[in-house]
């Protein structure tokens, strides 16, 4: 099977969530799998393009795909939910219309190349089992849910992966490497999204929500995939916390890190350090964990 | 030949688009055409009285009316051309209805391919020879399929009426949906009391034979002479010696066996009576779940059983039955729930569907008729009941109306409180569909004298919070988003074609809705027939629908069958293939192509062998004429000669 893959980050990951495009290079690199930057990639047009006009999204998104496509790459992945939305509505645009599409793109395009999330690439190309095999430090001991929001698996017409309303991919990668997943129901709840800057007490309620159910089973973290998300679970959850009159304390991580620790890779290669809400308390119940695995096959 | 041509206007349906009269005057340029007209309404009782007069006044031979599809009034004409004296087949039909004025814009273009159309009639029709019907004797006796409500109302029926009836059930037991059933809305009668003394009149009836645990394999002949091969599944038990006495049912060691009857919620044991009111009241082994079949050992049932009736190397059997007429109620299946993620069902216990309530509610369910929640056995202090699941949904592929769920949540809302005055009942609900006799007084009954929340909007989720479930949705005349904490949610599950319901229908060769639901033959005017001749429907077979309107459409099919019954015999269509001796070649390929084996082979008296078609049987499908090399067999009415003058007369 092929093993390159086309790599768009998109704008999220060269800031906000830097650890969560360190994280997926590390762990693609660990597993075989080569990401190729898409060169000279743009802006997928997020939010405001396709506010505007649905083709001027489809356009600029289309841009990226094209140009994978001339690098005669056949899979594009990008870890962030809001640039796969883009990137797989680009694809629905160009064949609802492909002339249209191409008029608006200003070049041609063949439509071949297809659009995963981390997620799908790694149950895909890797799967649980050899995931699992791979793993070097199993997080056993660890009670992890997984938190998709809302774009990951939606809309169901074009995103084509996993349950749209109870997705599994995540719990199935968590399981692999070791995670005890309890039955998490918020998994796509709305965590409140970009109202965090115009209207806060929206994203202080509804994630404060999320973080409580997620307390409620039992969880030592949250496994999120997106950029937004994790910043509304974990920067913000001091405001979450003081909004609510209670503390959470719960590390939010990129799933491309737990695969990571599970891996062995080091740390700074996972830009832990980057986390607001410290993984000090995951990490320690992982390692009591091993160390009890360790002395009690010692002890056999 | 003289031929007279009559070109319908169909008021505006047809004029509007095509300029009648034009075809008319067209018309009378082609060739042994001696008489054309255009008239308003050429089906109508003046419309019929013209053809038939200008019959007389031309001394016509063969008539051509450019109007609707055949499928309308061929048969219409073809009266009425007999009763003016001309033989029924010296009659064409050209469809300039839905074929030319309904499809097209274009009046010119539309014109010229009417007047095409009556060109290719006419040619036809120059062709044609005057054939006849033979009589055939009908066998009055009739196999109804399916044995819930429907087809014992409609067996019952045609057993009164004194004809053999056969009856064959898919499951062990007939009662089919409706056994499953607590209490009836909007009467809140017992379902088992009412449709219990039906049950044993079927078994009583000596002319009705019943096949239960059996399904139909194959059907083959026509209209009053049908032979169908019904195939006898194995229970592994004897079912003329078993006395249905219970034995087995005590002793098997594999309790722990799923209960289909009670939609999976208890257990039962791996030889089964389905239920205490079961017909036939017989034993059946669940073959994957009993343990000699799985081990080789235990033969419990067999050494405990007093009749010895177990037999474990019983096989699947045939038997073969000739009926004249096939009535069709194989009922519905119920939405499987699983598609919405968001409701966890599967996931939680104690989100069950509107059946299984429905079991839990019955005094021979899983808990006795005491209502408790699956998960803990509490009795729950709230329910929510969810409507349309399945139902109203474009998501799911169901964008129909069941029906009947309104009706079945407000009852078992009803219920719920009279097994347990404490209970709070809460229903989300898009629509309140009850348009049925007493049936909005009875919903109202439900929220006004029950005191049950209706609660109008979607649910969006449903999720576990400590031992209880939350179900997360909107009220949508309140504007707000709502939270009900319920110890048990009820998903009211829409109606679905019956598992199996496409295959079978191609086996009986009826058609099917896009979503296996069958199709009547007019929408309002034919409700229980089918457009194959002697199949006819009842039940939720046809589309959702509820108690009272299966029993009727039960008693209809049965009438339809008295109809068709009441001749002795029946008019073979003469449109049937023909061996032309001196031609057949004794090749064999219309014998190995004819899916009706309605072809043999006959020896002459110089030893050589010719194909020789058997009317009755033969479909008239056309299939050994286009097989047969030399041209030798015919299809009468459609012979080569036919079409290619069709042909030549486009092409000119």
């Amino acid at each position: 099977m092929k093993r390159t893959v086309a790599y768009y980050p998109g704008c999220s990951l060269e800031g906000l969530a830097e650890e969560y495009d360190r994280s997926t290079r590390a762990v693609c690199r660990a597993l075989g799998l080569e990401l190729v930057e898409i060169p000279d990639w743009n802006c997928c047009g997020s939010t405001p393009a396709h506010g505007y006009t649905p083709l001027l999204s489809a356009a600029l998104a289309g841009r990226n795909l094209a140009l994978a496509e001339d690098a005669g790459l056949d899979v594009v992945m990008t870890p962030c939910p809001g640039c796969l939305k883009a990137l797989k509505g680009s694809l629905e645009k160009y064949r609802e219309d492909p002339a249209c599409f191409q008029d608006a793109l200003g070049r041609s395009f063949d439509g071949r190349v297809r659009v995963v999330s981390i997620l799908q690439l790694l149950l895909e190309r890797i799967g649980p089992e050899a995931l699992a095999q791979a793993v070097r430090h199993p997080l056993t001991g660890a009670n992890v849910v997984p938190y998709y929001g809302c774009l990951l698996t939606r809309p169901a017409s074009f995103a084509q992966f996993d349950d749209p309303e109870n997705p599994v991919s995540m719990d199935r990668i968590l399981e692999a490497i070791g995670c005890t997943v309890p039955d998490f129901p918020f998994k796509t709840e709305c965590c409140g999204a970009t109202y965090g800057v115009t209207r806060n007490p929206i994203v202080t309620g509804l994630t404060g929500r999320i973080l409580d159910m997620a307390v409620r089973v039992g969880a030592a973290a949250v496994a999120v995939a997106c950029p937004l998300c994790q910043q509304n679970l974990d920067l913000r959850q001091q405001q979450v916390e003081k909004a609510n009159h209670r503390s959470f304390r719960l590390p939010v991580l990129y799933i491309t890190q737990l695969v990571g620790l599970a891996l062995g890779l080091a740390p700074e290669d996972l830009g832990l350090d980057k986390l607001f809400v410290s993984p000090e308390s995951l990490l320690s119940r992982i390692d009591q964990a091993s160390d009890t695995a360790d002395s009690l096959s010692n002890a056999g | 030949m003289r031929i007279g041509v009559f070109v319908c206007q169909c008021g505006t349906n047809i004029a509007s688009t095509v300029d009648t009269g034009a075809v008319a005057q067209r018309a009378l340029d082609y060739p042994d055409v001696v008489f054309a007209t255009d008239y308003m309404y050429t089906c109508s009782e003046p419309g019929q009285q013209e053809i038939q007069k200008a019959i007389a006044e031309h001394r016509l031979q063969g008539v051509v009316v450019a109007a609707c599809s055949p499928r309308m009034h061929e048969a219409t004409f073809r009266r009425a051309v007999e009763k003016a004296g001309l033989n029924r087949y010296m009659f064409e039909m050209a469809n300039i209805r839905e074929h030319v004025s309904w499809i097209g814009q274009d009046k010119g273009a539309n014109t010229l391919k009417a007047m095409e159309l009556v060109r290719m009639a006419v040619e036809k029709l120059r062709r044609n020879e005057p054939l006849f019907a033979s009589e055939v004797p009908i066998n009055k006796r009739v196999l109804v399929i399916g044995g819930g409500v429907a087809g014992i109302q409609a067996a019952l029926d045609c057993a009164d009426a004194g004809l053999d009836v056969v009856l064959v059930e898919r499951e062990q037991s007939i009662g089919g949906k409706m056994a499953k059933l607590d209490k009836t809305f909007p009467t809140i009668d017992c379902s088992s009391c009412i449709l219990g003394p039906k049950m044993v009149d079927v078994a009583q009836k000596e002319n009705i034979t019943l096949h239960a645990y059996s399904e139909v394999e194959a059907v083959s002949g026509y209209i009053g002479n049908f032979t169908v091969k019904i195939r006898k599944k194995a229970t592994y038990v004897d079912w003329d010696a078993c006395t249905g006495c219970g034995l087995c049912m005590e002793k098997c060691p594999s309790k722990k066996t799923v209960d289909r009857f009670n939609e999976n919620l208890g257990t039962t044991s791996a030889i089964q009576i389905p239920f205490p009111q079961a017909i036939p009241k017989k034993a059946r082994i669940q073959k994957d779940a009993c343990r000699y079949f799985a081990t080789g050992k235990c033969k419990v049932c067999q050494k405990i059983c007093p009749t010895n009736a177990i037999h474990y190397d019983m096989e699947d059997r045939e038997v073969v039955e000739e009926v004249g007429a096939i009535i069709v109620a194989t009922g519905y299946d119920l939405f499987d729930p699983a598609p919405y993620g968001e409701y966890g069902a599967g996931r939680y216990p104690d989100v069950i569907t509107g059946i299984q309530f429905e079991r839990i509610l019955s005094a021979s369910g899983p808990f006795g008729g005491h209502v408790k929640r699956p998960s803990d056995g509490k009795e729950p202090k709230d329910i929510v009941f969810v409507a349309c699941v399945g139902s109203r949904d474009k998501s799911v592929d169901r964008p129909y109306c069941s029906g009947i769920c309104c009706m079945y949540i407000a009852k078992q809302a009803i219920l719920a409180r009279d097994h347990l005055p404490g209970v709070q009942c809460y229903v989300f609900y898009m629509d309140i569909r009850s348009p049925g006799k007493n049936y909005d007084e009875f919903v109202r009954r439900a929220i006004e004298e029950y005191g049950v929340q209706y609660i109008r909007g979607r649910v969006g989720k449903i999720y576990p919070r400590g031992d209880r479930m939350v179900v997360q949705g909107a009220d949508t005349l309140l504007g707000a988003q709502v939270e009900v904490e319920a110890d048990l949610v009820v998903l009211a599950t829409g109606v679905e074609s019956s598992r199996g319901a496409k295959e079978l229908a191609e086996k009986l060769r009826i058609s099917y809705d896009q979503y296996g639901f069958y199709m009547e033959s007019h929408p309002k005017l034919r409700p229980v027939e089918t457009n194959t001749a002697g199949v006819y429907l009842a039940g939720a077979c046809q589309g959702p629908k509820d108690i009272p309107a299966s029993v009727a459409q039960g008693s209809a099919a049965a009438s339809k069958v008295l109809a068709l019954f009441a001749r002795d015999t029946i008019a073979t269509d003469p449109q049937v293939a023909g061996v032309l001796e001196s031609v057949c070649i004794g090749c064999g390929k219309c014998l190995s192509v004819c899916p009706f084996g309605a072809i043999q082979w006959k020896t002459l008296r110089d030893g050589s062998r010719k194909a020789e078609v058997l009317e009755t049987v033969c479909q008239g499908c056309g299939l050994c004429n286009a097989t047969c090399p030399p041209k030798a067999i015919q299809l009468k009415h459609f012979t080569d000669d036919q079409i290619l003058a069709e042909l030549d007369a486009l092409c000119a």
